[in-house]
């Protein structure tokens, strides 16, 4: 079901942007409150619950061991999924991925795995024969607006927090799982375009009235490693050179949150 | 029902969690915890956890689905794919789609459903940890998602299991127990017309053992409506100040 915005709340939107503000009072470069739970299931081998604003999403992280790539025989596997689940929003189905799912997973999977943020290499067990498969399920609760971030911010902290059950797969000794070998924290942020404004963790009325939007991943030695651009609008050179200025910010503000609600030091 | 010899699921008169033969897990129910939704609650029952969310009164649609008299209440039942020791694959699969009929018909006995012909009334359960009856926390936390989405009911549905463990009946099968015992009887009951809307069975049960086992389930039952039924309290009603008192007590007049 397609939700409809009306016109004079769209109207009362456009005007704000223009002066400058935003329907909550928020800054354009703010992000909502946003509150980080790590560890947040004990069935899953790492897990995160995030909540931006009304936004709430669980990433929770299994591993099992199957059969490395035929073209990456000494790395482990990535596999990164989303479920837009209809109890998130009246606009959701049930049924399987659509475009928005889909492109949702890829945006997060890229991030982390072009950043080579989990170090794959570490999880091969016996080249070409047997490695860790790693699955980032994303499973939105409550979709209020700007899934990137909070997905993004979930699966690298629920990574942050898993440990390889190598014993239950007799691979170690009881007691001798370990965290999961991560390299880099990356950290998406992404920025939507409405008119000429360009505003930080758009929620969902901004999101209705959007023209564009960029999602911009850094790392932490401050290298853009993922950008996707979405939406039927467009950027000029200039705003994307903006919105990775204001990335690389932020994104650092945004690792030092996750890193304080991590008890983990060997990074 | 599995059996594994070496599991001993009763050591010198107690269950493995230290419960007694009738007694349930810690129960938390939470009502209204989603925005978007227009009714939703919050349960953690032992090491479950399980949010239910309720849209609707809504549009029916494909559109052959509609009543021509009544509204269709129409449960989703889903794991998510982290939620079990082994990866789930994400979507229905046949236990999901069992579930989601069983929920959607407890639930449409208590929903005043003739109110709202051609449309439906959708309630979403996510189990986001599961370890030993989801289906019936499923469907507790659904009755709440209902009452906190405003749906006219004649009453909500509690639900609780029991079985037999090492041939005792106990209530409410934790997840050793649940893979490891000889039987498993989820119930759902409607307390205020002592009505049973939902009822299965697997494992063996003697009759005796059967009557034992219903009667553990609905005296829990009990115990869980009134846990529902403060859920709602907790996110409804109000302290008033005395000068509040007075001021109502004033309009009453």
């Amino acid at each position: 079901m397609k939700e409809i915005l009306s016109n004079i709340t769209k109207d009362y939107l456009y005007r704000l942007i223009k002066e400058g503000k935003r329907i909550d009072g928020r800054d354009m470069n703010e992000y909502r409150d946003i509150q980080i739970d790590p560890d947040w299931t004990s069935s899953a081998e790492g897990s995160a619950r995030v909540r931006l604003g009304d936004t709430d999403v669980i990433v929770g992280i299994k591993m099992e061991v199957g059969e490395p790539f035929p073209d990456t025989p000494d790395k482990g596997v990535l596999t990164t999924s989303a479920e837009l689940i209809p109890m998130a929003s009246p606009e959701y189905e049930s049924g399987p991925p659509g475009e928005d799912a889909t492109e949702l997973a890829r945006v997060v999977d890229r991030g982390i795995r072009e950043s080579g943020a989990v170090d794959t290499t570490e999880l091969c067990i016996e080249e070409g024969e047997k490695a860790w498969v790693i699955f980032i399920d994303i499973h939105v609760l409550d979709f209020d607006g700007n899934l990137f971030d909070a997905a993004g911010i979930g699966a690298m902290t629920a990574l942050l927090d898993a440990d390889v059950p190598a014993s239950n797969f007799d691979e170690a000794e009881e007691d001798e799982d370990y965290p999961l070998p991560i390299e880099h924290i990356v950290v998406p942020n992404t920025f939507t375009k409405i008119k000429d404004e360009i505003i930080l963790d758009a929620q969902l009325e901004e999101e209705k009235i959007a023209d564009a939007r960029l999602t911009v991943t850094f790392n932490e030695e401050d290298e853009i490693v993922a950008m996707q651009k979405g939406l039927r609008g467009v950027f000029k050179y200039d705003d994307t050179m903006d919105c990775i200025e204001r990335s690389k910010e932020l994104s650092e503000t945004m690792r030092e949150r996750i890193m304080d609600e991590i008890d983990r030091e060997n990074i | 029902m599995g059996s594994n010899e070496d599991i001993e699921l009763l050591k010198d008169g107690k269950r493995q969690d230290g419960r007694d033969f009738d007694e349930l897990r810690d129960i938390n129910i939470e009502a209204g915890v989603l925005k978007r939704a227009d009714g939703s609650a919050y349960i953690e029952w032992g090491q479950n956890k399980i949010m239910a969310a309720v849209y609707g009164p809504r549009e029916m649609h494909p559109r052959h689905a509609q009543e021509t008299t009544k509204a269709v209440v129409r449960a989703r039942y889903n794991m998510a794919a982290f939620s079990v020791p082994d990866r789930k694959r994400p979507g229905p699969d046949r236990r999901s789609v069992e579930i989601g009929k069983l929920v959607s018909e407890a639930l449409e006995k208590v929903v005043f459903t003739e109110r709202y012909p051609r449309s439906v009334v959708d309630v979403f359960i996510e189990v986001l940890q599961a370890s030993a009856g989801t289906r019936c926390g499923g469907l507790t936390a659904a009755s709440v998602a209902l009452a906190d989405a405003g749906i006219p009911m004649s009453d909500m549905v509690a639900s609780c299991a029991s079985g037999k463990i090492e041939d005792q009946v106990v209530l409410d099968l934790g997840k050793n127990e649940d893979n490891y015992g000889q039987a498993d009887v989820p119930v759902g009951y409607i307390p205020r017309t002592d009505e049973i809307c939902l009822l299965q069975m697997d494992g063996n049960l003697t009759i005796e053992e059967y009557e034992e086992a219903m009667d553990l389930s609905i005296e829990a039952c009990k115990e869980i409506y009134e846990k529902q039924r403060q859920a709602l309290r907790d996110k409804y009603s109000t302290e008033l100040n005395e000068d509040e008192i007075e001021e109502l007590k004033k309009e009453v007049k």
